[in-house]
């Protein structure tokens, strides 16, 4: 289990005036305006908002998946263009390869980069290892429950050990009861792995569980974001009274009582 | 737990025998119902035909289709059949499979490609093999040569349109998964695209397979004087009906072999899809 654990020194996210729009029937439909955001190494920052508020198209471009606009991005001061070995993706959906088992699914993200097998597998043991699922290396996808299959996907993410873990909505599909048992998982692993990662939710518990900021994203385009910093220690508890005052303070943010 | 120590002593009392004969019997009661019409259809067959039911010479009993059969085998003549439809269309089919593969795979993936072969393909493959076979006996003569192109003509399309198919309903998002990690799209292909379509392509080959039979049987059935579909042919020509239904008999067993062959390659192939069922 040490041998998983590397103090990763990099890390940090500078976004500087980024903008992105969408055309829609024909018309630009601006998603992103002229955003300036840092993210410090080893930060866990959520990024919360309605839908259609940006926050995916963010966590998007930070991956490299979409070109901004306008702005740039840049990681430990370099710019970003497109995908880039020191950023992992969790998506929402596990998005395994159906016919690879749970250690071949680890493992692909190790070839694709060209790491030997051997040495690949090996890391990748340790991953699953991290995650739980020891038992589970030589199962295939289907046979996996939603949860688990999240955990593989999670587990795939780590073994290239990045320096910014960007996580989309990661368990918006999973039941309520493996929801919270994962959000334990992912403060575990961040604690443990000591990257930086990137959250974008919905779920307000979840980024006040697992965020040392959280963004606020609101609808209307105009309005710029708000950064509200959680102030509680760690391990948090979700029924503790000011991770209670904190839900409400950020449930007012969008006019929800 | 507790359901483990309420089925123990369930369990002790029945002796191994009891749980032998159990499993015997069930073994049997699947055989039935999966065979059972089966062997139900070959039985009214051959007391129809011994009966007298039906007239003995259109349906002779199975017996003698069997010893038709038999003789035709040891004698090496209905080997020899057997051996020149089998190389007729493997030939085709092997042609087929190394055209019609790659070729989807490329289609597949280059929208712009697909996009302008689409419409000539459609056309192609909706005129019938069985109608373009005089164009081809006279472009390649009444050999061999219009034979197997006959077939692989029409063992082409059903393996090109099912590769296509499978790349273009490759999941988007596992090729961006894939890409997150940095792969080329050399890798994507290798890793991603091409496993992703092993399913849709063996369909594409089962039903290849079939037709290609199917397409052995009419050409040979025109200007042939070898092969198991001229034996069909010949054999009621001159009124041998045993021999006429043996090769029917011969040929389906071929089919069925073929499909076969198909259905354990992909097992092995698809370990991954079983488990899902």
């Amino acid at each position: 289990m040490m041998g998983a654990h590397q103090v990763i020194a990099g890390g940090a996210v500078t976004i500087r005036g980024l903008s992105k729009s969408f055309a829609l029937n024909g018309a630009a439909l601006p998603v992103l305006r002229d955003l300036d955001l840092s993210i410090h190494p080893g930060e866990s920052l959520a990024i919360v908002g309605p839908s259609g508020c940006g926050k995916t198209t963010l966590l998007r471009v930070l991956a490299g998946l979409e070109q901004p606009d306008g702005g740039q991005v840049l990681i430990d001061g370099r710019p970003v263009h497109g995908v880039g070995t020191e950023r992992a993706i969790i998506f929402q959906e596990p998005r395994l390869l159906p016919w690879l088992t749970v250690l071949g699914n680890v493992t692909f993200g190790l070839e694709v980069r060209g790491v030997p097998k051997a040495e690949a597998e090996a890391q990748a043991r340790q991953n699953i290892r991290l995650v739980g699922l020891a038992e589970f290396e030589g199962a295939f996808p289907a046979q996996l429950s939603g949860g688990m299959a999240q955990r593989v996907g999670i587990a795939r993410a780590l073994a290239v050990q990045p320096e910014i873990l960007l996580l989309d909505e990661p368990l918006g599909a999973l039941d309520a009861m493996t929801r919270i048992t994962m959000q334990d998982e992912l403060a575990r692993i961040w604690r443990e792995q000591q990257v930086t990662m990137i959250l974008v939710t919905h779920d307000l518990e979840e980024a006040i569980f697992l965020a040392d900021r959280v963004l606020v994203m609101p609808r209307e385009k105009g309005t710029p974001p708000r950064m509200i910093e959680i102030v509680l220690s760690r391990p948090r508890d979700r029924s503790e009274a000011g991770f209670v005052a904190m839900r409400r303070r950020l449930m007012a943010e969008f006019g929800l009582h | 737990m507790a359901l483990q120590s309420l089925d123990a002593p369930l369990e002790g009392r029945s002796s191994p025998g009891a749980a032998i004969r159990r499993r015997v019997g069930a073994t049997a009661r699947g055989f039935v119902s999966r065979y059972g019409l089966l062997a139900g259809f070959v039985l009214l067959w051959q007391v129809s035909a011994t009966q007298g039911w039906v007239n003995p010479a259109v349906f002779p009993p199975l017996d003698s289709i069997a010893a038709a059969l038999w003789k035709g085998l040891a004698s090496g003549a209905l080997l020899d059949d057997i051996a020149i439809s089998l190389q007729r269309s493997g030939i085709a089919f092997a042609a087929a499979v190394a055209l019609g593969i790659p070729l989807g795979l490329f289609m597949g993936q280059i929208a712009a490609v697909e996009r302008a072969l689409d419409p000539i393909l459609q056309l192609f493959r909706q005129t019938s093999a069985l109608a373009l076979y005089p164009v081809f006996i006279l472009l390649l003569g009444l050999g061999e040569a219009s034979k197997v192109f006959v077939i692989f003509w029409a063992t082409l399309f059903p393996i090109l349109l099912a590769t296509i198919g499978g790349v273009k309903q490759v999941n988007r998002k596992l090729v961006e998964m894939a890409r997150t990690f940095g792969a080329t799209r050399l890798t994507v292909f290798r890793r991603v695209v091409l496993p992703a379509s092993v399913p849709a392509i063996f369909v594409g080959l089962r039903l290849s397979a079939t037709t290609a039979l199917l397409l052995l049987i009419a050409a040979e059935m025109i200007g042939a004087n070898k092969g198991v579909g001229f034996q069909v042919m010949n054999a009621q020509y001159n009124f041998q009906i045993p021999l006429m239904f043996a090769a029917i008999f011969l040929l389906a067993g071929l089919g069925l072999a073929a499909n076969l062959v198909l259905v354990l390659l992909q097992r092995r192939l698809c370990r991954w899809a079983e488990v899902q069922r």
